[in-house]
């Protein structure tokens, strides 16, 4: 791509990557959270892989690296869902304790962070999974249809 | 002939959906007694703001761990579908 | 309820992408328009699902900072958000497979791209 696409780009890429974790980490309190945060995310890696070509970030972005971000994300939902174990599966059992434990009053308020729960950890967790998931799907997809294969 | 059935089918499932819009209950007054509920006691059951997440994340979590799963069941078959056969030297 | 009077024009606009999808997908032989016709059925359907859901005269159902007024039922949305995610990995899969047959059959023509020996 031309110099002024590859210029825009590498100055557009950190507000884009910044607005997705954003999205992700209150998902709590305003519209968002985990899906939509890490679908933000897969498309500023799109935005790379247009500007710069797919070879020059497969150098640096490798496949097993995000699925190793993938596992994590997943194995950090199964390890919350277990942890309220003691009364059901999947129940909430920070609310009330210290950590993310505040209960806001009922009706309209100004949001505060350190509510929800379990909540914030699962948007992280899942985040986690779907930036990765996405990232690999368009990054495969792209290398396929450059690059000249071994055909049999 | 072929053509005439296919028509006919079609014309007959088109016909249902546009008379299915019609009698459905009508636009801005769902039946909702679980949503009354659940927008009434979001805050002091789960500590949230927002009550799309605490349904997506706990009252139907299990749901979520569903849809999780469908995610890495997708990519684990788009990167086996694009493997490269390695040469051996 | 009542019937409803012929103002319900987001469940008409719903019929008429599910209509659409499927005569895309009955009446079309290239296997491309066919993967379109099945990314308009999963956004028709999507559309019924938060349509379902809306409350006259309602507000988003989120407790910061909102405006007063009655709250639209937030687990239709919910489902939505599943749905979508749903679609997204249906449709990776499908153009994977599509650029395969294109690479072993040579044609992207539901017709002529069987490979049955007999």
């Amino acid at each position: 791509m031309s110099k002024i696409v590859r210029t825009m780009a590498s100055l557009l890429i950190l507000f884009v990557l910044i607005y997705g974790l954003y999205i992700i980490m209150h998902g709590h309190l305003t519209p968002g959270g985990g899906f939509q945060g890490g679908a933000v995310f897969a498309s500023g890696v799109a935005l790379l892989i247009v500007a710069f070509g797919s070879d020059n970030i497969h150098k640096s972005l490798k496949e097993h690296h995000l699925s190793v971000l993938e596992s994590s994300g997943a194995l950090i939902f199964i390890g919350l869902a277990f942890g309220g174990l003691a009364t059901v599966f999947f129940y909430n059992f920070l609310v009330g304790s210290s950590i993310f434990g505040h209960i806001p009053p009922y009706g309209p308020n100004p949001g505060d962070i350190w509510t929800a729960g379990v909540i914030p950890f699962m948007n992280i967790a899942v985040g986690l999974k779907v930036l990765a998931g996405l990232s690999v799907i368009l990054l495969v997809m792209a290398l396929a249809t450059t690059t000249t294969e071994v055909e049999e | 002939m072929r053509k005439i059935a296919i028509a006919a089918s079609l014309g007959v499932f088109i016909a249902f959906l546009i008379a299915a819009a019609f009698l459905i209950h009508p636009f801005g007054y769902p039946p909702s007694q679980m949503d009354d509920y659940i927008i009434k006691n979001t805050q002091s059951e789960t500590g949230a703001n927002n009550a799309v997440t605490a349904v997506v994340f706990d009252y139907r979590g299990f749901d979520t761990l569903g849809e999780a799963t469908i995610l890495f069941t997708a990519v684990t078959g788009v990167v086996m579908l694009f493997r490269r056969k390695k040469r051996e030297k | 309820m009542t019937p409803g009077i012929p103002f319900n024009v987001p469940f008409l606009a719903v019929a008429a992408l599910i209509g659409i999808a499927f005569y895309i997908i009955i009446t079309k032989r290239n296997l491309i328009k066919l993967v379109m016709g099945l990314s308009i059925l999963a956004s028709g359907v999507n559309l019924f699902l938060i349509t379902l859901g809306y409350r006259k005269g309602g507000v988003a159902p989120i407790y910061t900072h909102t405006p007063a007024g009655i709250m639209v039922l937030p687990v239709p949305q919910a489902l939505t958000l599943t749905s979508i995610v749903i679609a997204v990995a249906c449709l990776a899969l499908m153009l994977s497979m599509l650029v395969h047959i294109y690479r072993h059959t040579g044609n992207i023509d539901s017709e002529k791209s069987r490979i049955m020996k007999g």
